[in-house]
Protein backbone atom coordinates (compact mmCIF):
# COMPACT_ATOMS: atom_id res chain seq x y z
CA UNK A 1 0.00 0.00 0.00
CA UNK A 2 1.20 3.72 -0.89
CA UNK A 3 0.69 6.37 1.60
CA UNK A 4 0.85 10.16 1.42
CA UNK A 5 1.39 12.97 3.36
CA UNK A 6 0.55 16.69 2.60
CA UNK A 7 0.98 20.41 3.87
CA UNK A 8 4.30 18.71 5.30
CA UNK A 9 6.79 21.57 4.22
CA UNK A 10 7.03 24.90 5.47
CA UNK A 11 6.90 26.10 1.84
CA UNK A 12 3.32 24.68 1.23
CA UNK A 13 2.35 26.04 4.36
CA UNK A 14 2.89 29.18 3.73
CA UNK A 15 1.27 29.30 0.63
CA UNK A 16 -1.88 27.99 1.67
CA UNK A 17 -2.11 30.90 4.33
CA UNK A 18 -3.89 30.74 7.39
CA UNK A 19 -5.93 27.67 8.57
CA UNK A 20 -7.93 28.92 11.77
CA UNK A 21 -11.01 29.05 10.09
CA UNK A 22 -13.38 26.93 8.86
CA UNK A 23 -13.56 24.58 7.41
CA UNK A 24 -10.06 22.98 8.94
CA UNK A 25 -10.29 25.41 12.50
CA UNK A 26 -6.68 24.99 12.97
CA UNK A 27 -3.39 23.96 12.01
CA UNK A 28 -3.49 20.45 11.84
CA UNK A 29 -2.15 18.00 14.40
CA UNK A 30 -1.28 14.82 13.27
CA UNK A 31 0.33 14.19 9.94
CA UNK A 32 -2.83 14.64 7.17
CA UNK A 33 -2.68 11.40 5.00
CA UNK A 34 -3.51 9.90 2.08
CA UNK A 35 -4.08 6.84 0.55
CA UNK A 36 -2.50 6.03 -3.20
CA UNK A 37 -4.07 2.53 -3.94
CA UNK A 38 -3.09 -0.53 -6.23
CA UNK A 39 -4.37 1.56 -9.49
CA UNK A 40 -2.90 4.48 -9.13
CA UNK A 41 0.85 2.76 -9.71
CA UNK A 42 2.64 2.89 -12.80
CA UNK A 43 6.28 2.73 -13.92
CA UNK A 44 8.62 5.02 -15.69
CA UNK A 45 7.64 5.69 -18.88
CA UNK A 46 3.70 5.40 -18.62
CA UNK A 47 1.40 6.88 -20.27
CA UNK A 48 -1.76 8.37 -17.49
CA UNK A 49 -4.93 8.75 -19.09
CA UNK A 50 -6.64 11.66 -17.12
CA UNK A 51 -10.33 10.84 -15.77
CA UNK A 52 -13.36 12.16 -18.09
CA UNK A 53 -13.93 15.73 -18.36
CA UNK A 54 -10.35 17.08 -16.88
CA UNK A 55 -7.97 18.25 -19.08
CA UNK A 56 -5.24 18.92 -16.48
CA UNK A 57 -3.21 17.53 -13.81
CA UNK A 58 -0.85 18.61 -10.79
CA UNK A 59 2.49 17.00 -10.99
CA UNK A 60 3.06 16.44 -6.86
CA UNK A 61 7.15 15.48 -7.66
CA UNK A 62 7.88 13.78 -4.17
CA UNK A 63 10.37 10.89 -3.14
CA UNK A 64 8.88 7.79 -1.45
CA UNK A 65 10.32 6.12 1.39
CA UNK A 66 9.80 1.94 0.39
CA UNK A 67 9.80 -0.18 3.85
CA UNK A 68 12.10 -2.89 4.35
CA UNK A 69 10.59 -4.35 6.99
CA UNK A 70 7.00 -4.39 8.76
CA UNK A 71 7.27 -1.56 11.02
CA UNK A 72 5.29 -0.12 13.87
CA UNK A 73 5.47 2.55 16.74
CA UNK A 74 9.19 3.35 15.74
CA UNK A 75 10.97 5.84 17.26
CA UNK A 76 12.36 8.66 15.10
CA UNK A 77 16.12 7.59 16.58
CA UNK A 78 15.91 4.33 14.58
CA UNK A 79 13.23 4.91 11.99
CA UNK A 80 15.36 5.13 9.12
CA UNK A 81 16.35 1.54 10.07
CA UNK A 82 13.11 0.03 8.92
CA UNK A 83 13.51 1.75 5.60
CA UNK A 84 14.80 -0.27 2.66
CA UNK A 85 14.72 2.51 0.20
CA UNK A 86 13.92 5.66 -1.85
CA UNK A 87 12.04 6.10 -4.95
CA UNK A 88 11.01 9.52 -7.12
CA UNK A 89 7.51 9.31 -7.62
CA UNK A 90 4.64 11.86 -9.46
CA UNK A 91 2.00 12.21 -7.08
CA UNK A 92 -0.89 13.59 -9.46
CA UNK A 93 -4.31 14.81 -8.09
CA UNK A 94 -6.49 16.90 -10.18
CA UNK A 95 -6.52 20.49 -9.15
CA UNK A 96 -8.51 20.76 -5.36
CA UNK A 97 -8.55 23.74 -3.59
CA UNK A 98 -10.22 21.74 -0.22
CA UNK A 99 -8.48 19.52 1.67
CA UNK A 100 -11.35 19.11 4.34
CA UNK A 101 -12.78 15.92 2.50
CA UNK A 102 -11.07 13.33 1.35
CA UNK A 103 -9.86 13.55 -2.31
CA UNK A 104 -10.68 10.37 -4.15
CA UNK A 105 -11.87 11.19 -8.05
CA UNK A 106 -8.56 13.74 -7.41
CA UNK A 107 -5.96 11.69 -5.95
CA UNK A 108 -6.87 7.80 -6.75
CA UNK A 109 -7.45 7.79 -10.53
CA UNK A 110 -5.95 5.04 -12.56
CA UNK A 111 -2.43 5.42 -13.10
CA UNK A 112 -2.05 8.44 -10.69
CA UNK A 113 1.60 7.45 -8.91
CA UNK A 114 4.31 7.00 -11.40
CA UNK A 115 6.68 5.62 -9.48
CA UNK A 116 10.89 5.18 -10.31
CA UNK A 117 13.48 2.46 -9.42
CA UNK A 118 14.48 2.01 -5.79
CA UNK A 119 17.97 3.78 -4.85
CA UNK A 120 19.50 3.73 -1.22
CA UNK A 121 18.30 6.41 0.58
CA UNK A 122 20.61 9.47 1.32
CA UNK A 123 20.12 12.34 3.12
CA UNK A 124 17.22 14.15 1.37
CA UNK A 125 17.37 17.62 2.91
CA UNK A 126 20.50 17.82 0.70
CA UNK A 127 17.75 16.72 -2.76
CA UNK A 128 16.11 18.96 -4.92
CA UNK A 129 13.82 17.60 -7.49
CA UNK A 130 13.36 19.06 -10.74
CA UNK A 131 10.07 18.72 -12.87
CA UNK A 132 9.75 19.58 -16.27
CA UNK A 133 6.77 19.74 -18.51
CA UNK A 134 7.49 19.37 -22.17
CA UNK A 135 11.20 20.46 -21.44
CA UNK A 136 10.74 23.13 -19.75
CA UNK A 137 11.75 23.58 -15.84
CA UNK A 138 8.34 24.61 -14.02
CA UNK A 139 9.79 23.71 -10.51
CA UNK A 140 12.91 23.05 -8.37
CA UNK A 141 11.96 21.48 -4.94
CA UNK A 142 14.31 21.06 -1.69
CA UNK A 143 13.38 18.55 0.87
CA UNK A 144 15.40 21.00 3.79
CA UNK A 145 12.19 22.51 4.77
CA UNK A 146 10.24 19.58 5.79
CA UNK A 147 7.81 19.80 9.07
CA UNK A 148 8.39 16.39 9.79
CA UNK A 149 11.73 15.25 8.39
CA UNK A 150 11.32 10.99 6.76
CA UNK A 151 12.71 9.70 10.57
CA UNK A 152 9.90 11.93 12.02
CA UNK A 153 7.58 11.05 9.62
CA UNK A 154 7.57 7.11 10.22
CA UNK A 155 7.49 7.45 13.81
CA UNK A 156 4.27 9.57 13.86
CA UNK A 157 2.50 7.58 11.34
CA UNK A 158 3.84 4.01 12.64
CA UNK A 159 2.42 5.22 16.28
CA UNK A 160 -1.35 4.54 14.97
CA UNK A 161 -0.79 2.26 11.77
CA UNK A 162 1.76 -0.48 11.05
CA UNK A 163 3.55 0.06 7.84
CA UNK A 164 4.54 -3.43 5.94
CA UNK A 165 7.61 -4.25 3.93
CA UNK A 166 6.79 -2.91 0.50
CA UNK A 167 5.16 0.09 1.30
CA UNK A 168 5.44 3.09 0.56
CA UNK A 169 5.45 6.49 2.53
CA UNK A 170 5.47 9.69 0.22
CA UNK A 171 6.92 12.41 2.36
CA UNK A 172 4.93 15.15 0.91
CA UNK A 173 3.52 17.18 -1.89
CA UNK A 174 3.84 21.02 -2.42
CA UNK A 175 0.88 22.75 -2.44
CA UNK A 176 -0.63 24.14 -5.70
CA UNK A 177 2.21 22.00 -7.62
CA UNK A 178 2.64 23.06 -11.16
CA UNK A 179 0.10 21.36 -13.63
CA UNK A 180 0.48 19.54 -16.92
CA UNK A 181 -2.15 19.42 -19.65
CA UNK A 182 -3.38 16.67 -21.43
CA UNK A 183 -0.67 15.69 -23.95
CA UNK A 184 2.33 16.98 -21.90
CA UNK A 185 5.51 14.93 -21.49
CA UNK A 186 6.72 15.34 -17.65
CA UNK A 187 10.15 14.52 -16.17
CA UNK A 188 10.83 14.63 -12.68
CA UNK A 189 14.87 14.16 -11.80
CA UNK A 190 17.05 14.62 -8.80
CA UNK A 191 20.99 14.01 -8.71
CA UNK A 192 21.47 10.46 -7.80
CA UNK A 193 18.10 9.13 -8.47
CA UNK A 194 17.69 9.33 -11.65
CA UNK A 195 14.57 10.05 -13.55
CA UNK A 196 10.97 9.24 -14.24
CA UNK A 197 9.36 10.10 -17.45
CA UNK A 198 5.34 9.88 -18.01
CA UNK A 199 2.84 11.34 -20.48
CA UNK A 200 -0.36 12.63 -19.77
CA UNK A 201 -3.08 11.58 -21.69
CA UNK A 202 -6.70 13.11 -22.38
CA UNK A 203 -9.55 10.96 -20.46
CA UNK A 204 -12.86 10.40 -22.98
CA UNK A 205 -15.26 12.98 -22.95
CA UNK A 206 -17.83 13.32 -20.00
CA UNK B 1 -23.09 -20.32 0.05
CA UNK B 2 -21.28 -18.33 3.14
CA UNK B 3 -17.52 -18.70 2.67
CA UNK B 4 -15.02 -17.87 5.14
CA UNK B 5 -11.44 -17.97 5.96
CA UNK B 6 -9.57 -19.06 8.86
CA UNK B 7 -6.40 -19.89 10.34
CA UNK B 8 -6.15 -23.71 11.36
CA UNK B 9 -3.76 -26.37 11.81
CA UNK B 10 -0.53 -24.34 10.48
CA UNK B 11 -2.25 -22.99 7.33
CA UNK B 12 -4.62 -20.89 5.56
CA UNK B 13 -8.36 -22.55 4.42
CA UNK B 14 -11.33 -21.29 3.12
CA UNK B 15 -14.45 -22.95 4.90
CA UNK B 16 -18.31 -23.41 4.94
CA UNK B 17 -20.41 -23.56 7.54
CA UNK B 18 -21.63 -26.98 8.70
CA UNK B 19 -24.02 -26.45 11.50
CA UNK B 20 -24.17 -26.98 15.10
CA UNK B 21 -20.88 -24.74 15.64
CA UNK B 22 -18.97 -26.80 12.87
CA UNK B 23 -17.10 -25.92 9.60
CA UNK B 24 -16.24 -27.37 6.48
CA UNK B 25 -12.54 -27.12 5.03
CA UNK B 26 -12.51 -27.59 1.29
CA UNK B 27 -10.58 -31.33 1.89
CA UNK B 28 -13.69 -32.36 3.48
CA UNK B 29 -12.16 -32.22 7.18
CA UNK B 30 -14.63 -30.46 9.79
CA UNK B 31 -13.35 -28.67 12.38
CA UNK B 32 -15.31 -26.91 15.61
CA UNK B 33 -15.36 -23.02 15.10
CA UNK B 34 -13.95 -22.94 18.33
CA UNK B 35 -10.63 -23.82 17.37
CA UNK B 36 -10.10 -21.70 14.95
CA UNK B 37 -8.83 -18.43 14.34
CA UNK B 38 -11.13 -16.19 12.01
CA UNK B 39 -9.54 -14.23 9.37
CA UNK B 40 -11.30 -11.50 7.27
CA UNK B 41 -13.89 -13.45 4.49
CA UNK B 42 -11.32 -12.10 2.00
CA UNK B 43 -7.42 -10.73 1.65
CA UNK B 44 -8.83 -7.52 0.52
CA UNK B 45 -7.35 -5.00 -2.15
CA UNK B 46 -8.52 -1.78 -2.13
CA UNK B 47 -10.78 -1.10 0.43
CA UNK B 48 -13.74 2.00 0.21
CA UNK B 49 -15.71 3.78 2.94
CA UNK B 50 -18.41 5.86 3.13
CA UNK B 51 -18.98 8.91 5.02
CA UNK B 52 -22.61 10.12 5.77
CA UNK B 53 -24.68 7.74 3.19
CA UNK B 54 -27.57 7.06 5.63
CA UNK B 55 -29.88 10.14 5.79
CA UNK B 56 -30.50 9.25 9.45
CA UNK B 57 -26.79 9.33 10.43
CA UNK B 58 -25.50 12.97 8.44
CA UNK B 59 -28.48 14.33 10.65
CA UNK B 60 -27.16 12.71 13.77
CA UNK B 61 -24.07 14.61 13.10
CA UNK B 62 -25.07 17.36 12.34
CA UNK B 63 -24.79 17.24 8.54
CA UNK B 64 -26.77 17.90 5.68
CA UNK B 65 -26.71 14.86 2.80
CA UNK B 66 -23.79 15.10 0.64
CA UNK B 67 -24.85 15.62 -3.48
CA UNK B 68 -22.10 13.17 -4.23
CA UNK B 69 -20.47 10.27 -2.21
CA UNK B 70 -17.88 11.13 0.21
CA UNK B 71 -15.79 8.44 -0.03
CA UNK B 72 -12.24 7.79 1.81
CA UNK B 73 -10.14 4.67 1.66
CA UNK B 74 -8.19 2.29 4.31
CA UNK B 75 -5.44 0.09 4.44
CA UNK B 76 -4.59 -3.83 5.14
CA UNK B 77 -3.35 -2.70 8.12
CA UNK B 78 -7.21 -1.90 9.68
CA UNK B 79 -8.58 -5.17 8.92
CA UNK B 80 -9.10 -7.85 11.04
CA UNK B 81 -11.20 -10.92 11.19
CA UNK B 82 -14.31 -12.34 13.06
CA UNK B 83 -13.88 -12.35 17.17
CA UNK B 84 -10.51 -10.47 17.66
CA UNK B 85 -9.36 -7.85 19.79
CA UNK B 86 -9.41 -4.05 18.90
CA UNK B 87 -7.64 -1.63 20.75
CA UNK B 88 -9.10 1.29 23.00
CA UNK B 89 -5.88 3.55 23.08
CA UNK B 90 -5.88 4.82 26.83
CA UNK B 91 -6.42 8.00 25.74
CA UNK B 92 -9.75 8.00 23.85
CA UNK B 93 -12.97 9.34 25.66
CA UNK B 94 -15.07 8.65 22.27
CA UNK B 95 -14.63 5.35 20.34
CA UNK B 96 -17.62 4.37 18.28
CA UNK B 97 -18.76 1.35 16.41
CA UNK B 98 -20.09 1.32 12.83
CA UNK B 99 -22.19 -1.07 11.73
CA UNK B 100 -21.80 -1.33 7.58
CA UNK B 101 -23.04 -3.58 4.52
CA UNK B 102 -19.52 -4.63 3.14
CA UNK B 103 -19.49 -5.20 -0.76
CA UNK B 104 -17.12 -7.47 -2.13
CA UNK B 105 -16.10 -6.90 -5.72
CA UNK B 106 -15.48 -10.31 -7.98
CA UNK B 107 -14.58 -9.10 -11.51
CA UNK B 108 -12.50 -6.00 -12.51
CA UNK B 109 -14.49 -3.01 -14.16
CA UNK B 110 -14.42 0.31 -15.41
CA UNK B 111 -16.96 2.50 -16.04
CA UNK B 112 -19.33 0.26 -15.00
CA UNK B 113 -22.97 1.76 -15.59
CA UNK B 114 -25.78 1.45 -12.67
CA UNK B 115 -27.19 -0.89 -14.43
CA UNK B 116 -24.50 -3.24 -15.29
CA UNK B 117 -23.15 -2.86 -11.47
CA UNK B 118 -24.22 -5.85 -10.24
CA UNK B 119 -22.10 -7.91 -12.64
CA UNK B 120 -18.85 -6.75 -10.74
CA UNK B 121 -20.08 -7.86 -7.58
CA UNK B 122 -18.94 -11.02 -5.52
CA UNK B 123 -21.02 -10.82 -2.56
CA UNK B 124 -21.61 -9.70 1.11
CA UNK B 125 -19.76 -9.35 4.31
CA UNK B 126 -19.86 -7.23 7.23
CA UNK B 127 -17.90 -4.46 8.40
CA UNK B 128 -17.34 -2.75 12.08
CA UNK B 129 -16.25 0.34 10.81
CA UNK B 130 -14.45 1.94 14.38
CA UNK B 131 -13.73 5.52 14.65
CA UNK B 132 -11.90 7.45 17.67
CA UNK B 133 -13.29 11.30 17.14
CA UNK B 134 -10.84 12.22 19.75
CA UNK B 135 -8.45 12.09 16.64
CA UNK B 136 -10.73 13.59 14.59
CA UNK B 137 -9.15 16.63 12.20
CA UNK B 138 -10.68 18.68 9.18
CA UNK B 139 -8.60 17.48 6.78
CA UNK B 140 -9.05 14.60 4.12
CA UNK B 141 -11.49 14.06 7.37
CA UNK B 142 -12.68 11.39 8.34
CA UNK B 143 -8.44 11.53 8.79
CA UNK B 144 -6.43 8.21 8.95
CA UNK B 145 -5.53 8.30 12.21
CA UNK B 146 -9.54 8.10 13.10
CA UNK B 147 -10.61 5.17 10.31
CA UNK B 148 -7.26 3.62 9.62
CA UNK B 149 -5.81 2.64 12.79
CA UNK B 150 -4.08 -0.90 13.04
CA UNK B 151 -6.89 -3.14 13.71
CA UNK B 152 -10.07 -1.56 13.77
CA UNK B 153 -11.59 -2.47 10.72
CA UNK B 154 -13.60 -5.74 11.86
CA UNK B 155 -14.77 -7.78 8.81
CA UNK B 156 -16.82 -10.85 8.23
CA UNK B 157 -17.22 -13.98 9.73
CA UNK B 158 -18.78 -14.51 5.65
CA UNK B 159 -19.27 -13.72 2.24
CA UNK B 160 -22.27 -14.48 1.11
CA UNK B 161 -22.80 -15.12 -2.45
CA UNK B 162 -24.34 -12.07 -4.32
CA UNK B 163 -27.46 -14.19 -5.53
CA UNK B 164 -28.12 -15.66 -2.14
CA UNK B 165 -29.27 -12.03 -1.27
CA UNK B 166 -32.73 -10.88 -3.49
CA UNK B 167 -32.50 -7.31 -2.37
CA UNK B 168 -29.00 -6.19 -0.72
CA UNK B 169 -31.11 -2.49 -0.72
CA UNK B 170 -33.54 -4.02 2.32
CA UNK B 171 -31.59 -5.43 4.84
CA UNK B 172 -31.73 -4.87 8.06
CA UNK B 173 -28.53 -3.69 10.37
CA UNK B 174 -28.00 -3.92 13.99
CA UNK B 175 -25.46 -3.08 16.66
CA UNK B 176 -25.55 -4.89 20.67
CA UNK B 177 -22.82 -3.96 23.11
CA UNK B 178 -22.74 -6.30 25.65
CA UNK B 179 -26.13 -8.00 24.51
CA UNK B 180 -28.13 -4.84 24.51
CA UNK B 181 -28.80 -3.49 21.11
CA UNK B 182 -27.98 0.27 20.58
CA UNK B 183 -28.59 0.70 16.98
CA UNK B 184 -30.52 -0.36 14.58
CA UNK B 185 -31.21 0.61 10.61
CA UNK B 186 -31.95 -0.58 7.14
CA UNK B 187 -29.66 -0.66 4.22
CA UNK B 188 -33.22 0.97 2.17
CA UNK B 189 -32.07 4.10 4.14
CA UNK B 190 -28.67 4.44 2.66
CA UNK B 191 -28.35 7.68 0.11
CA UNK B 192 -25.94 5.99 -2.47
CA UNK B 193 -27.07 2.67 -3.13
CA UNK B 194 -24.56 0.19 -3.90
CA UNK B 195 -25.27 0.73 -7.93
CA UNK B 196 -24.14 4.01 -7.67
CA UNK B 197 -21.36 3.57 -5.76
CA UNK B 198 -20.02 1.45 -7.83
CA UNK B 199 -20.57 3.59 -11.28
CA UNK B 200 -19.35 6.59 -9.08
CA UNK B 201 -15.82 4.94 -8.24
CA UNK B 202 -15.32 3.01 -11.89
CA UNK B 203 -15.77 6.37 -13.27
CA UNK B 204 -12.65 7.39 -12.60
CA UNK B 205 -10.87 4.38 -11.33
CA UNK B 206 -10.62 0.57 -12.17
CA UNK B 207 -12.52 -1.48 -9.55
CA UNK B 208 -10.57 -5.31 -8.89
CA UNK B 209 -11.26 -8.42 -7.39
CA UNK B 210 -10.76 -8.33 -3.67
CA UNK B 211 -11.93 -4.25 -3.57
CA UNK B 212 -14.10 -3.92 -0.55
CA UNK B 213 -16.68 -0.69 -0.19
CA UNK B 214 -18.25 -0.61 2.93
CA UNK B 215 -21.37 1.52 2.59
CA UNK B 216 -21.69 3.45 5.45
CA UNK B 217 -23.83 3.50 8.60
CA UNK B 218 -27.50 4.33 9.96
CA UNK B 219 -27.64 6.67 13.35
CA UNK B 220 -27.23 4.90 16.84
CA UNK B 221 -23.94 5.71 17.69
CA UNK B 222 -22.36 4.81 20.92
CA UNK B 223 -18.72 4.65 22.97
CA UNK B 224 -17.81 1.11 23.60
CA UNK B 225 -15.40 0.59 26.78
CA UNK B 226 -12.51 -1.82 27.01
CA UNK B 227 -14.08 -5.40 27.57
CA UNK B 228 -17.07 -4.71 25.72
CA UNK B 229 -18.30 -7.55 23.61
CA UNK B 230 -19.91 -5.62 20.23
CA UNK B 231 -21.89 -7.72 17.89
CA UNK B 232 -22.63 -5.92 14.35
CA UNK B 233 -25.02 -8.10 12.46
CA UNK B 234 -26.70 -7.96 9.08
CA UNK B 235 -30.08 -9.65 8.45
CA UNK B 236 -28.93 -12.89 6.10
CA UNK B 237 -25.19 -11.62 6.35
CA UNK B 238 -24.03 -12.64 9.41
CA UNK B 239 -22.65 -11.61 12.82
CA UNK B 240 -19.46 -9.93 13.21
CA UNK B 241 -18.39 -10.19 17.10
CA UNK B 242 -15.41 -7.60 18.36
CA UNK B 243 -13.98 -7.32 21.65
CA UNK B 244 -12.51 -3.61 22.96
CA UNK B 245 -9.10 -3.98 24.89
CA UNK B 246 -7.29 -1.44 27.00
CA UNK B 247 -3.87 -1.07 26.33
CA UNK B 248 -2.65 -3.42 28.96
CA UNK B 249 -4.75 -6.37 27.85
CA UNK B 250 -3.86 -5.67 23.75
CA UNK B 251 0.08 -5.69 24.16
CA UNK B 252 -0.58 -8.23 26.91
CA UNK B 253 -2.64 -10.47 24.51
CA UNK B 254 -0.07 -9.89 21.71
CA UNK B 255 2.92 -11.30 23.39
Amino acid sequence: MIYGVILNDAASLKKIGSLDEAPYKGAPKAPVLYIKPANTQVADGAVVTLPAGASAVEIGATLGLVMGRAASRLSADNALAAVEGVVLAGDLSLPHSSYYRPAIREKCFDGSLPLGALKPLGDIAKLTLVTEIDGQIVAQRAFADLIRPPAQLLADVTEFMTLARGDILLVGVSYMAPQAAAGSQVKISADGLGSLQFTIAQGAQQ
Amino acid sequence: MKHGRIAWQGAIHEVTPAGDGKLRLADGRYVAESEVVWLPPVAVNTVFTLALNYADHAKELAFKAPEYPIVFLKGPNTIIGHKALTRRPADATYMHYECELAVIIGKSGYRVSKERAMEIVAGYSVANDYAIRDYLENYYRPNLRVKNRDGCTPLGPWMVDRDDIADPMKLTLTTRINGKTTQTGTTADMIFDIPALIEYLSSFMTLAPGDVILTGTPEGLADTKAGDVIETEIENIGCLINTIADDATFFAAAR
